[in-house]
């Protein structure tokens, strides 16, 4: 069970959170003009990575906020957590 | 058959406390300190158990918690019975029963024994290629294995012991508390950490507080006294805790660690009351040091399985830890030194050695001369070929091992004997290790894995790391503590070192015999009776990765989970295939290390406090007038309320009708209230519901939709607007937290710069729901002050209010159809509202009405329930709701999915009323709706998703979702079932009051 870091909180238990999936996908500003491909793009197309991994993650049971984090997913490496908004501090 | 074979100068029992108990039915005696195995060894007997496939008679054979054979159910009422209990773990304690497992109808005589004779036709994959076919056979097949393949019985019962959860944090745990373990332990500690050492043991010093012989010394002194001396100074340490009979279950990410603590089971059973059994400790550690020690490794060879062949390991700590000889008449047989200090200690307490057997030719040693002195005769460079004895092994035969150690030469010889010890050197426990993500590297040296790079903040010590020897462990263990703990000095530093043990080693993976190999029955797995034959099978069958081995010959995967033999295996594939070991990988090691019991996992999470119970404030007066309740996710809703002996049908056909001719009252509490704020909360219902918000005025009410990105319906409810800036949304009772959840995910992520606040206020509010053609008279005498009027408080709008001095919020929203007020009230209140309620509706018959009779309502109108005329495939287009979409809004959440051409084809499901030809006949939900039955295969259409009987309307009505249904209006279709077909006519999904004359009178 990982120990995460919350931006906001500290260190807390991942049982306090909920993952939400790849970060950085951002919702499309007039998604009226877009074609059924791109929408889907949008919509479902995610990347599950081998390796480094940008990932969406949610303090639920704590302060309820959203952040970001870059893990490693071959051996769940916690690489940084970082605000929303803000470029990830890691390549 | 009895005989007393216990040795003195025993260094854990107390001869002085007897204690009696009872194995299969028989009485015996052993002493305080004794496990249930030392104490049946002490009355000789090894048959304990029957194997898993052929039940052959099986012996006790090791000492620890690699033991495959010795498993036992025991019996402490019925309710404390328990399966799957080691034998060389269980301390005995007066009053223990315990009786053999997998053995019917006893252990002496067992049917299933034929399978042995048999088992040329028992191959590897035998179960999956014979019971496969023919599938019908199967109940037969199945009543045949379970009947002679039990595997213990779990209690019927209730489980009346206490179990618990404990948070641990430490700065150091250390795993083992063996010599390496402490001297970690101690290190650790005395340098400030805070440190927590667990030992599986009722004792600490592992196998060194019993290697007391001038053969290993540390400053002079014997081993074993001179940890003796450091367990003394360890205990003393105040920031060093330490648990006994503590296993370590799993070992996670991110230093995250499962133990069980066992508290009462060593106890007599009256000490046990009241007391908690076991604890689960949930340990988030800084550093991990793991020093899990090694198990000895068996030898492959003909028949290695029988009674009375034990680990040379095993019988040295059964005769010097609980003076106790495993024989009368003792052979052992190893390819390294291991069984030399086992001879010394067996002839020190007296216990005959007959012969040892050594695989390797050419060898020397301090421990061999010593051995020789005793006029013990070596068979250098021999094997054993084949013992003999069926309940018990009374002879071997050996044979002389050509050089190359593939065949055997030369003539037979016999040697008679009632034990047999094997060794074939050992294998480090890194089962911790890997579960917590940690890479092995395989040493060619000793053939052995070993740790090479960790995933957390930890290390390995001991002979879990590979020192398998005493100057190793103490010249390693150290170094790497200081630069694990960063520190620059131990107290190990200047330590003076004695160890006999030669660390030369020949290691054949299966030993050659006489016989070919199809003729021998070489076990590796002991428990599950995988063969060495088998994994060649399995090999010649074309599987080559071990892990597809291992389940086909069902290698390791008992409850040992392969202790003992998982690098046998590993090696013959290895040979066979002829690749290196080191690139085969090893199966996956899974937690628990050893089996956990139900209660642990679940700790006090048992009856009431399984999950969460929410209740309303309403809920005693439901309790009080007898409702029958039913969970809606975690809250308990009023269901229905039975009179004079009504069943559920009954019930709710008098209150649906109650509801529409006069009055009914509903507790709607339970419903997900969400307060929104903000200069922008116009703007984000707009984003988040199908419909526009932006023009509602103060004051109303409007229903929505909320959709996935998806386009798929996943929620809905009515908001209302309080004030310019101000909204309460209320959502379904089981949608709240999910709602409430995607709005701060969007508010937060995608629309940042939105002013909007939201606030859970579900608890903080109750809902009292009052419909019917009286409902506006009864909320008159509830509230005299309010304007009820039709034209100041027309249905879809709200007004504050007043109950005596406690403000409230009444809304004239309806789900049944019905005219109907809801008053929204301070949690606090709510009782008594309800009771003015009730009191006021008394005469217009008011009654009380529960969710069945709400869904059976809302039914007769054509209003679906979000999850039940919904799952996640359907639109509001599907669902005929085309009239909540907004066409003009630029965008909603859901807006662009609604026309991809999935979701435009015309022959989706779309949710259609459903009219049985027989007005009587109630349709189930769930069944499936087709249109032709004399197509194959035939066409399933959809669905029934809800369906009553309406005391309205005085017929069967049902909600159902059906293939193109929206052009099916008037078309019969056929819901077949078990034993009939029923006809149906497909309609428009209102069926009661079109016009809203109800709503609106
Ligand atoms: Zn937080």
């Amino acid at each position: 069970m990982f120990l995460i870091n919350c931006p906001f909180c500290g260190e807390r238990e991942q049982s306090e959170f909920k993952a939400g999936g790849e970060a950085h996908i951002v919702r499309p500003k007039q998604p009226t003009e877009l074609s059924d491909d791109q929408w889907a793009e949008y919509l479902f197309m995610r990347k599950n990575i081998k390796g480094i991994q940008f990932e969406r993650w949610n303090h639920i049971h704590g302060c309820r906020k959203w952040f970001n984090m870059v893990r490693d997913t071959s051996n769940d490496e916690i690489k940084a957590v970082y605000k929303m908004g803000e470029k990830p501090p890691v390549k | 058959m009895t005989k007393n074979l216990r040795v003195k100068s025993s260094k854990l029992v107390d001869e002085t406390y007897r204690i009696s108990f009872k194995f299969n039915g028989t009485t015996y005696y052993g002493f305080k300190g004794d496990t249930l195995a030392s104490a049946l060894l002490a009355n000789n007997i090894h048959l304990v158990g029957r194997s898993f496939k052929y039940h052959r008679p099986r012996g006790i054979m090791t000492a620890g918690s690699e033991e495959p054979n010795a498993i036992v159910q025991l019996h402490n009422g019925t309710s404390r019975t328990e399966p799957n209990v080691r034998a060389t773990e269980i301390e005995i304690y007066e009053g223990l029963v315990a009786t053999s497992q997998n053995c019917w109808p006893s252990v002496k005589f067992d049917i299933g024994g034929i399978n042995n004779f048999l088992s040329p036709l028992l191959p590897a994959g035998f179960y999956y290629k014979t019971f496969m076919w023919p599938a019908s056979f199967w109940e037969k097949y199945e009543y045949f294995i379970r009947k002679s393949a039990g595997l213990g019985k779990s209690p019927d019962v209730p489980d009346p012991d206490i179990y618990e959860h404990k948070y641990i944090h430490c700065d150091v745990l250390v795993i083992g508390a063996g010599i390496s373990g402490l001297i970690a332990a101690k290190t650790a500690a005395k340098n400030g950490f805070k440190t927590l050492l667990v030992e599986e043991k009722s004792y600490l010093g592992g196998s060194t507080i019993y290697q007391d012989s001038e053969f290993f010394k540390i400053n002079n002194q014997n081993s074993a006294s001179w940890l003796e001396k450091e367990i003394n100074e360890v205990k003393k340490i105040e920031n060093l805790e330490i648990k006994t009979r503590t296993s370590v279950a799993a070992f996670h990410g991110y230093n995250f660690l499962l133990a069980r603590e066992n508290l009462t089971d060593h106890l007599p059973i009256e000490q046990r009351e009241n007391k908690t059994r076991q604890r689960l400790l949930k340990i988030r550690a800084k550093k991990v040091i793991t020093a899990t020690g090694s198990i000895e490794r068996p030898l492959i060879f003909d028949n290695n399985d029988r009674p009375g062949i034990l680990l040379s390991s095993a019988i040295k700590k059964y005769a010097d830890l609980f003076g106790v000889a495993c024989g009368e008449k003792n052979i052992l047989f190893t390819n390294n030194d291991s069984v030399y200090e086992t001879a010394i200690s067996l002839i020190q307490k007296g216990i005959k050695v007959q012969a040892i057997i050594d695989n390797r030719e050419e060898i020397d040693s301090k421990l061999i001369k010593e051995t020789e002195k005793n006029n013990i005769k070596i068979y250098k460079g021999y094997t054993i070929v084949d013992t003999f004895g069926y309940k018990r092994i009374n002879s071997v035969s050996i044979m002389k091992l050509s050089k190359d150690g593939q065949k055997v030469i030369g003539s037979k010889e016999n040697i008679s004997c009632d034990s047999l010890g094997i060794s074939g050197g050992w294998t480090p426990a890194v089962h911790l290790f890997t579960q917590s993500g940690g890479k092995l590297k395989f040493r060619d040296d000793d053939q052995v894995f070993i740790p090479n790079t960790y995933p957390s903040n930890q290390i390995s010590i001991g002979s879990c790391n590979g020192d398998f020897t005493l100057d190793e462990i103490l010249i390693n263990t150290p170094k790497l503590l200081k630069e694990f703990l960063n520190i620059k000095k131990t107290e190990y530093e200047n330590i003076e070192i004695y160890s006999a043990f030669n660390k030369s080693k020949r290691n054949i993976w299966l030993l050659p015999s006489n016989k070919i190999v199809g003729k021998t029955k070489s076990f590796v797995d002991f428990q599950n009776d995988a063969t060495a034959k088998d994994i060649k099978l399995a090999l010649r069958e074309g599987f080559r990765s071990i892990e597809h081995v291992k389940r086909y010959t069902t290698t390791g995967m008992g409850t040992d989970q392969g202790k003992l033999g998982n690098m046998h295996a590993l090696g013959i594939i290895s040979e066979t295939a002829s690749s290196k070991m080191g690139e085969l990988g090893t199966t996956t090691f899974r937690p628990p290390y050893t089996p956990l019991t139900f209660g642990t996992i679940v700790g006090r999470n048992v009856g009431k406090y399984f999950d969460i119970i929410r209740k309303t404030p309403i809920h005693e007066w439901h309790v009080e007038n007898k409702a029958e309740f039913e969970n809606v996710g975690q809250w308990k809703r009023a269901w229905y309320y039975p009179q004079n002996g009504e069943n559920m049908h009954e019930a709710v056909q008098r209150e649906s009708k109650a509801a529409r001719d006069s009055a009914g009252i509903l507790d709607a509490s339970t419903l997900g209230k969400i307060d929104i704020q903000g200069t922008d909360a116009s703007e984000f219902l707009n984003r988040v519901y199908t419909n526009a918000w932006s023009k509602l005025e103060i004051g109303k009410c409007r229903y929505g939709l909320m959709l996935n990105e998806d386009g798929m319906v996943y929620d809905d409810g009515v908001t209302t607007r309080l004030d310019e800036n101000h909204y309460i949304m209320t959502t379904t009772t089981g949608g709240a937290a999910t709602v409430l959840g995607k709005l701060e995910d969007y508010l937060q992520t995608e629309w940042p710069e939105l002013d909007v606040y939201l606030t859970s206020v579900t608890d903080h509010y109750a809902t009292i729901s009052v419909c019917g053609p009286n409902s506006k008279k009864i909320i008159q005498k509830v509230i005299p002050e309010i304007d009820l009027s039709d034209k100041d408080f027309p249905h879809m709008s709200f007004k504050n209010s007043k109950i005596g001095k406690v403000k409230c919020r009444v809304m004239r929203i309806s789900f049944t159809g019905e005219q109907s007020y809801e008053i929204n009230i301070q949690a606090n209140y709510a009782k008594s509202v309800w009771e003015n309620c009730m009191e006021a509706g008394k005469e217009f018959n008011i009654t009380p009405y529960g969710t069945e009779t709400m869904h059976l309502l809302r039914a007769e109108k054509g209003f679906i329930i979000a999850g039940q005329d919904t799952d996640a495939t359907m639109t509001p287009i599907d669902l005929q709701m085309d009239w909540i979409v907004s066409k003009k809004k630029f965008d909603f959440i859901g807006k662009r999915s609604l026309y991809r051409s999935d979701t435009i084809r015309e022959d989706r499901k779309q949710l259609v009323g459903l009219i049985t030809d027989n007005p009587e006949e109630i349709l189930e939900e769930g069944a499936q709706i087709v249109a032709d039955m004399n197509k194959t295969p035939i066409e399933m259409l959809g669905h029934v998703t809800s369906s009553y009987f309406s005391p309205n309307l005085k017929k069967s009505i049902a909600l159902g979702v059906v293939k193109g249904g929206k052009n099916m209006m008037g078309q019969k279709l056929i819901i077949p079932m078990e034993k009939k077909q029923i006809n149906v006519t497909v309609t428009d999904p209102v069926f009661l009051d079109k016009e809203n004359k109800r709503l609106n009178a």
